[in-house]
């Protein structure tokens, strides 16, 4: 299993000891690392045991569709045929319009608490972006379905549809009745919260750009704007793209907020109007009701692809994430 | 030299270039405030909504000891709020060993090796993976074989969302205990054990019991893992073998319904979940600070 | 003792005795050449603490003036105040005045950022921005002049040229500024510094990061330079202060102790306490 390896600390105790204390180590020290080393190659192989077991579980559909599975329409229970174009789509849709809307709002937020607020205003808005972070999603979607999507069917969505819905083209994505659920509802749900990831991550990288550089941009007579957009971002896009990273991951992978909203409708449509599925609302709607081995193969096998999908874009963000940390290092 | 190195200055507010330069700073930054604006608005909009819809519930007492009803009944959210308790419980009481033991691995003793590099990336995927999945991941590898859900399960698959959590603050908080006073503790001839248990855990334990308490405030408001572990129960059960109520899945149930006293009470479980969790992350958050 | 000094200024690496040279002849005192910044009681607070004390001094126009003194005796801080650096941070404070051109640079409602181009500032560690050398220098001219592509070119050339380092660098304008050695980095710096065309340059410790060599280069820059700036150097090196100034503050505590031609502080000091500084004993 694990290399012989000698921790330092052991190494530094043999030499001094008294012969009494050398015994009461000798099986403690040991005992104690292995234990801790057993429980972090259980850290280290959950991802990899997760992964085993979703494969196993989709076995059935695996075999039956094989690639066909991916851009495959169907969704048919009862003849037992299923695709997984339409939870696809859906959740990359949906999170699609969450990083839109999200990733501006999150820099314009973090621009301001890194180089515009008061001092005295920077912890109680911090704290409050943060708070945003912490309410459980299902909140998110119990707001979504009962007070924003009636205000929503009501007042915004035939505004869209009148304008934005006019454009030749462009306009098929704002065609259809106005419901209040759909597609475009769970995507602003999911942007509202995905902001206070991105944000968070974005305020902290702005924060470690050395002072002496932003000085040197406003001693040529730069303002704030300027120096924001063309020195600060330029320097730290790597973290900020590594942020922006992490907030898609969280959208791919969002259930509740998007299962109240977005219609469980197996059903591809154009029009962002429309309801639909993600693969995350597909398999909370219909998970605990599914009967029989197909069906139950094929659900798995969406949470498979979702989980392939998260945990390549997570990973991508952390070695990014990871990349700057080592050259703030050498930097510094 | 030509004649543009024998321009007056530019620098002058007569100039154009830099009167736009800064309109367009003005209307940026605008833009900027504008933007926590928005992100301000939402929070309020949301806090509010909960408070007034499920502050009306929360003030009820029936919703403290009474089951959760059938449609057209009265009843509560006892059996709900008991159960979640139960489940949380058990789930940080599964996963913060595992997780403080795994850090302390990372921080104590992976210098040498891959195994520390290697767990530390993947814990930081797993920290931010679907949750869902992790759902049914517990329902593949347990559920299913056992051929039942329970509460037992649901505790499971909450403890996988704590042990990231906990992997991740452990690991930083250690790192942070400075090196002087391990070799203080090494130095009066300390068994390594020792000096981690006793020294080095109480000099990081702020730290590390803020971690628990964030790992807390997320299982506390996660449905996903729940709906295909512990499922739900109408009734009071004390059987963690079983089917146990839970306030997410109670509240997704009754939100998803036709019933309006089903709404009202689904209300009543969200204000009391979002209470709770924000009660933690600030407790969290004062309790950090206090070691700055 | 006058004998230690003039064995420290004797010393001096012979290049540089040109400089000197150059400066006997005008050895005239600060105050009765033209000021470019004319500073008068000039209070500076970071929150309650006072760090400048009642400075009076006036910088003279196209010379190097330079301000020595031990660590935490307020040269850089007094440098910082000139262009207004302070602003960027809520709890740091001026009171006084900073005259230049007639408008007193605390107090005035014009904008800081037209302060900030007429008078540059270059830094204690090379700060090229990320992106190209090109770019790097063209940042600053694009701040307040459209030029054509042809212009643009022609004043990039002309500030690396002014800064010494177009040589070297001309072939790879489009590389990134942070791929050049240290020493260059900060010569681009100053590039960028001059490509606007300042009417005051700030150099706030531009050698502490240097090799002796790159530095040597950068000293004989700063006399050049001074035929059309006004040059204001901040140093902890009392050697690069003899060498490259005209005129020398020297500082203690807040305080300006004593400020006259740069032999003169360096070979007569009119104050104990700036004899014991030179000598070395303290600080």
């Amino acid at each position: 299993m694990e290399l012989v390896e000698t921790s330092n600390h052991a190494e530094t105790l043999n030499n001094s000891q008294s012969p009494r204390r050398l015994r009461s180590a000798s099986w403690a020290d040991p005992a104690f690392e292995w234990l801790t080393r057993v429980f972090a190659f259980v850290v280290f192989s959950l991802l990899v045991a997760i992964l085993a077991s979703l494969v196993v579980g989709s076995q059935v559909t695996l075999q039956k569709y094989g690639f066909s599975f991916i851009w495959s329409s169907d969704w048919d229970p009862v003849k037992e045929r299923f695709g997984a174009l339409v939870p696809i789509y859906g959740t990359i849709v949906t999170s699609l319009i969450a990083m839109l809307i999200g990733v501006p709002v999150s820099f314009g937020i973090a621009l301001f608490l890194t180089e515009l607020s008061p001092a005295w205003l920077k912890r109680p808005l911090g704290t409050a972006i943060e708070l945003l972070a912490a309410i459980p999603s299902i909140i998110y979607g119990m707001w979504g379905l009962f007070v924003f999507a009636p205000l929503f069917q009501e007042h915004v969505q035939p505004a869209l549809v009148n304008t934005l819905g006019a454009v030749p083209f462009f306009g098929a994505l704002f065609a259809g009745p106005s419901i209040g659920i759909g597609m475009l509802t769970a995507g602003l749900i999911l942007s509202i919260m995905v902001i206070p990831f991105i944000a968070a991550v974005m305020r902290d990288v702005f924060e470690i750009v050395p002072p002496m550089l932003k000085e040197s941009a406003y001693g040529l007579g730069a303002t704030t704007w300027e120096v924001v957009w063309r020195v600060v971002l330029p320097y730290t896009k790597v973290g900020v793209i590594g942020g922006v990273m992490l907030g898609l991951g969280r959208a791919l992978g969002e259930t509740m907020a998007v299962t109240f909203v977005i219609g469980n409708a197996h059903h591809l449509a154009v029009s962002l109007n429309a309801p639909g599925n993600s693969i995350a609302s597909a398999l909370a709607n219909e998970f605990t009701e599914a009967v029989g081995d197909i069906y139950f193969s094929a659900l798995i096998e969406l949470g498979l692809i979702l989980f392939l999908i998260t945990t390549i874009v997570l990973a991508l963000a952390k070695l990014l994430l990871m990349r700057l940390a080592r050259r703030e290092g050498t930097r510094t | 030299m030509s004649a543009v190195m024998q321009n007056p200055s530019a620098i002058h507010p007569g100039n154009r270039l830099y009167r736009s330069r800064k309109r367009v700073n003005v209307i940026l930054l605008i833009v900027s405030g504008l933007a926590i604006a928005f992100g301000l608005f939402w929070l309020v909009w949301i806090l509010g909504t909960l408070l007034y819809e499920g502050g009306n519930a929360l003030a009820h007492a029936t919703l403290y000891y009474q089951m959760t009803p059938p449609p057209g009944a009265d009843g509560g959210l006892a059996n709900a709020i008991a159960g979640s308790l139960v489940m949380v419980a058990a789930g940080t009481l599964l996963g913060t060993p595992i997780g403080v033991l795994a850090g302390t691995y990372l921080a104590e003793y992976g210098r040498h090796g891959w195994l520390a590099g290697a767990t530390r990336f993947l814990n930081d995927v797993l920290l931010s993976a679907p949750s869902i999945v992790i759902g049914l991941f517990v329902y593949s590898v347990y559920v299913a074989r056992v051929k039942h859900f329970s509460a037992w399960a649901g505790a499971f698959a909450l403890a996988l969302l704590v042990i990231p959590v906990v992997v991740r603050t452990t690991d930083d908080m250690l790192k942070l205990v400075p090196h002087t006073l391990r070799e203080a503790a090494m130095a009066l001839g300390c068994p390594s054990w020792k000096m981690i248990v006793f020294v080095t855990y109480r000099a990081a334990r702020t730290g590390i019991l803020t971690g628990i308490l964030l790992a807390v405030a997320r299982i506390s408001g996660e449905t996903a893992p729940l709906l295909f572990t512990a499922l739900n129960n109408q009734f009071w059960s004390n059987n963690m073998n079983a089917p146990m109520a839970n306030l997410p899945v109670v509240i997704f149930q009754f939100a998803m319904s036709p019933y309006e006293d089903w709404h009202r009470l689904a209300w009543g479980g969200a204000a009391l979940i979002t209470l709770a969790v924000l009660v933690l992350n600030i407790l969290a958050r004062a309790l950090f600070r206090r070691t700055d | 003792m006058e004998t230690s000094t003039a064995a420290k200024l004797a010393a001096r690496p012979a290049i540089h005795t040109s400089m000197r040279e150059g400066r006997a002849a005008d050895a005239v005192a600060p105050s009765e050449l033209k000021a470019k910044l004319r500073i008068n009681r000039l209070n500076f607070y970071y929150g309650g603490f006072h760090a400048l004390k009642n400075i009076t001094m006036d910088i003279p126009e196209r010379k190097v003036t330079a301000f020595i003194g031990p660590s935490g005796c307020g040269k850089s801080t007094l440098l910082r105040t000139f262009n207004r650096m302070y602003a960027l941070y809520p709890d740091q404070r001026a009171e006084g005045e900073i005259l230049m051109d007639g408008e007193n640079l605390v107090t005035t409602k014009q904008d800081v950022s037209l302060i900030r181009a007429k008078i540059g500032m270059v830094f204690q560690k090379p700060t090229p921005f990320p992106m190209s050398i090109y770019d790097n220098i063209a940042f600053g001219v694009r701040l307040f002049e459209s030029l054509s592509k042809r212009d643009m070119d022609e004043r990039v050339e002309w500030a690396l040229g002014r800064a010494a380092i177009w040589n070297e660098v001309k072939d790879k304008l489009s590389q990134s500024g942070q791929s050049l050695s240290g020493g260059q980095q900060q010569r681009l710096c100053i590039a960028r510094g001059i490509a606007i065309k300042p009417e005051v340059l700030l150099l706030d410790e531009p050698c502490s990061a240097l090799d002796p060599i790159s530095t040597a280069k950068v000293e004989e820059l700063i006399h050049e330079l001074k035929t059309d700036y006004t040059v204001v150097i901040v140093t902890h090196n009392m050697q690069q202060a003899a060498r490259v100034s005209d005129y020398t503050a020297y500082m203690y505590l807040g305080e300006l102790i004593e400020y006259d031609v740069t032999d003169t502080i360096f070979i007569k000091p009119k104050k104990a306490a700036t004899e014991d500084y030179i000598t070395g004993r303290f600080g």
